[in-house]
């Protein structure tokens, strides 16, 4: 454990650097991020260090609970449900329908040509059906008034409400996709998963209907105790706090709110780890180790391997909706053009592997470590850049390479990676 | 008339554009598969090989192009393409000396070669975008089109126009070329039937005295150049943009997947299944739908299954479909 509480405190030792050389409130800006992304961590260690699945699509998880708090937290737009909402809802459910009917024919209809033919038919004329009813109301939604709503609007319900909500969402989806594409091979659920996310995506940039796609939504509100800047700036008590020790108030007021956002991701954090610790421990945790190490022995001594990387799916991609829904309320803004899979999949997968797959803790301290490296190098990088080549002339080549520094954090969490599958593939906090 | 209309219609908006980008999935799911035949893994590289080849090849035909040395109508990029397939070849080949070597030596399961590659993706999409940046590029130049739309009508007649772009042309050809050559390498030559053979059961093979390294060496090569030259047409004919590269890992894998992995045979029929019903689904078939039916029966909408935005799903529910129903793949591949 020593060496474990070394690692955590050079972790530490990192962010207070950067506190005192370049600003606390980048340092606290950093660590939240880091936090947020040590939870999405958590998720993928339950499914992959847990029960070895092979999920990238983490970004498409992530990306649930973000529009679960566009639909929870913003206020419903009363005119586009009259106008819409009954048409977008029945289209809805007759999609659904139609899937499940599909499948119980499936099951249920002998096999042979009848059955193709049956289930072409059933799939047309649903179709069919559904953009009939569909397509109509969701025109009507978009077209009221769309510079500023142009959707349906959610529930206005407090923000913190969308943070379950979000994992309720992720733990759906997740659900929907386990049913098709656990039955696949690693590698084959790996591209699945993929393609998912990318859907997700697409949906979510496209549906103006369900949150605006690409023109993007703002969240008026914060979760609970969290303040506003302004509201700060303008509070006596909080202005005489700050004179009585010394600090610019703009600024103090920018990490007051950090600091809030933090206690309440540590909260959510400690929650998870908690009961991820106390699974990893029980019989249960056992069982997925075992099934993980080898299926088919597990299989034989009468468990039900389905079921149980089905249950896991769920779980794992449950707590990536959350923390997706936490990124999201404190960015206050919802924009599907940012969720990029090397962003939000790939690196919370460098996280996990280079902390120590199979061990909590790990993956927390990896995403600790790496995601401060991702965010330091990007305002480094540009930086360390302009002094390489300070010896050089003006002139584009040097412009070019001073703006693609950024750049640089991609070729060093791959070599990173690489360094860590080699020399270390445990991790820097080896499962028990 | 209205028969031969609609036919038009339905070659210049569907057959034409779905044949180019078919033989551009082709060439790169037949990358995808050969390595998944030899070193049996999913090469999650690949679209970032081709990000890679396809950016030095930029960079030189944009050197060709300032020294004024160009080829007439064919694109200067096919000038380029040569050097693009050798620098990318010394990177993968350099790549698989530092990096996959150990773990094939380890007999790695393939789950760990897979997280691998998604290391050295991070490496190549990190230098191609710290070399060319994130923007598109266009690097397309020579004949504009084959056929264009006005000549076409002023020489049939028919109210519809057939364009055939420069670049679709040379894609078609191409692609043609190389899988020719490609599949006389592979069933004539000494070294293309000890890959075959390594391919159907390596223990078989190291007997008989087949070399494991030259094998393996052979294939990087030529997955690197099936993924330049993918890369550079895919260009040509839409646009240079390393995140698009990445993203056209999906229809790849799903053609390669569909296909049967390990067969080429395969990748190259998936790729053609994956490109026509993308085009296909993605498609507003109002025009000839109007050409077909009698006026009365007109249709009011676009007669789109699908907004184009979402082409991906396309790939990932043939994908799914396969892998349920057919997990083989249609040639029978490897994949089980």
């Amino acid at each position: 454990m020593s060496k474990n509480l070394k690692l955590f405190l050079g972790v530490a030792v990192l962010f207070l650097l950067t506190g005192l050389f370049i600003s606390w409130n980048q340092a606290l800006f950093i660590l939240n991020f880091a936090l947020v992304s040590a939870i999405m961590a958590l998720g993928v260690n339950i499914q992959w260090g847990y029960a070895g699945l092979f999920n990238t699509g983490i970004m498409g998880f992530a990306a649930l609970g973000g529009l679960s708090v566009a639909l929870v937290a913003t206020p419903p737009v009363r005119e586009a449900w009259s106008a819409g909402g009954a048409g977008i809802l029945g289209g809805l459910a007759i999609g659904v329908a139609v899937l499940a009917a599909a499948v119980a024919l499936w099951k249920r209809m002998p096999k042979g040509r009848t059955r193709g033919l049956a289930m072409i038919a059933l799939l047309t004329v649903g179709f069919i059906l559904f953009r009939a009813v569909f397509d109509p109301a969701v025109e009507a939604v978009e077209a009221i008034n769309p510079s500023v709503s142009g959707n349906l609007g959610g529930l206005g319900l407090p923000v913190l409400v969308a943070w379950p909500v979000g994992g309720l969402l992720a733990a759906a989806a997740a659900w929907a996709i386990g049913k098709t594409a656990l039955g696949l091979r690693s590698d084959y659920l790996a591209i699945a998963t993929l393609g998912i996310a990318e859907i997700i995506i697409a949906v979510m940039k496209n549906e103006d209907w369900l949150a605006r796609g690409v023109k993007m939504m703002n969240l008026q509100q914060r979760p609970w105790p969290v303040p506003f800047e302004v509201e700060l700036q303008a509070n006596e008590t909080f202005l005489n706090f700050a004179a009585s020790l010394g600090f610019d108030p703009v600024t103090g007021s920018s990490i007051l709110v950090k600091l809030v956002y933090m206690v309440m991701i540590l909260a959510v954090l400690a929650l998870v780890i908690w009961l991820s610790e106390r699974a990893l421990n029980s019989p249960w945790g056992r069982m997925m180790r075992a099934i993980r190490d080898n299926e088919d022995a597990a299989r034989a001594m009468g468990k039900d391997v389905t079921a149980r990387h089905l249950q896991i799916f769920i779980l794992g991609s449950a707590v990536v909706g959350v923390a997706g829904a936490i990124l999201t309320s404190m960015d206050g803004i919802l924009n599907p053009g940012t969720y990029q899979p090397l962003r939000f999949t790939f690196l919370i997968w460098v996280m996990v592997i280079v902390g120590g797959s199979g061990n909590n803790w790990g993956a927390v301290l990896g995403a600790m470590l790496i995601g401060w490296l991702w965010l330091i190098v990007e305002s480094l990088g540009p930086v360390a850049m302009s002094a390489i080549t300070s010896g050089m002339s003006e002139g584009p080549l040097k412009a070019h390479l001073v703006d693609s520094a950024q750049h640089m954090r991609l070729l060093t969490l791959g070599v990173i990676l690489l360094l860590v599958l080699r020399f270390s593939p445990k991790g820097l906090i080896p499962e028990k | 008339m209205d028969i031969l209309n609609a036919f038009v219609a339905f070659l210049n908006f569907v057959f034409v554009p779905g044949l180019a980008y078919g033989a551009q999935l082709a060439l790169g799911a037949l990358g995808v598969t050969l390595i998944y035949g030899i070193l049996r893994f999913s090469n999650f590289a690949h679209g970032d090989t081709m990000a890679f080849g396809t950016m030095v090849t930029i960079l030189f035909t944009w050197w060709f192009q300032s020294i004024g040395l160009t080829a007439g109508v064919i694109p200067t990029a096919m000038l380029a393409l040569p050097i693009g397939i050798a620098v990318t070849s010394a990177l993968v080949l350099t790549t698989d000396r530092m990096v996959y070597r150990f773990y094939r030596r380890q007999k790695a399961t393939p789950t760990i070669l897979v997280i691998v590659s998604m290391g050295v993706m991070f490496v190549m999409n990190g230098i191609v975008r710290l070399i060319i940046g994130v923007d598109d590029q266009n690097f397309a130049d020579g004949g504009k089109f084959l056929v264009s739309a006005g000549d076409f009508k002023a020489a049939t007649g028919l109210k519809e126009g057939l364009a055939i772009k420069g670049s679709q042309a040379v894609t078609v050809i191409t692609a043609f070329i190389v899988v020719a050559a490609l599949f006389w390498f592979l069933q004539k030559t000494r070294t293309g039937k000890s890959m075959r053979a390594f391919s159907d059961n390596e223990d078989l093979a190291l007997l008989s005295g087949i070399n494991p390294d030259r094998v393996v060496q052979v294939t990087w090569i030529i997955a690197a150049a099936l993924a330049t030259i993918a890369g550079v047409l895919y260009g040509l004919d839409k646009s240079f943009r390393p995140f698009t590269y990445f993203q056209l890992l999906l229809p790849i894998f799903a053609a390669a997947i569909v296909g049967g992995l390990g067969s080429p045979l395969g990748a190259i029929a998936g790729g053609f299944v994956i490109a026509f019903s993308e085009v296909m689904v993605t498609y507003a078939w109002k025009k000839v739908v109007t050409y077909l039916v009698p006026e009365s029966l007109a249709p009011d909408g676009l007669l789109q299954l699908m907004a184009t935005d979402y082409k991906f799903a396309v790939s990932f529910a043939i994908l799914i479909l396969v892998l349920i129903f057919m997990p083989t793949g249609l040639f029978k591949g490897k994949s089980y």
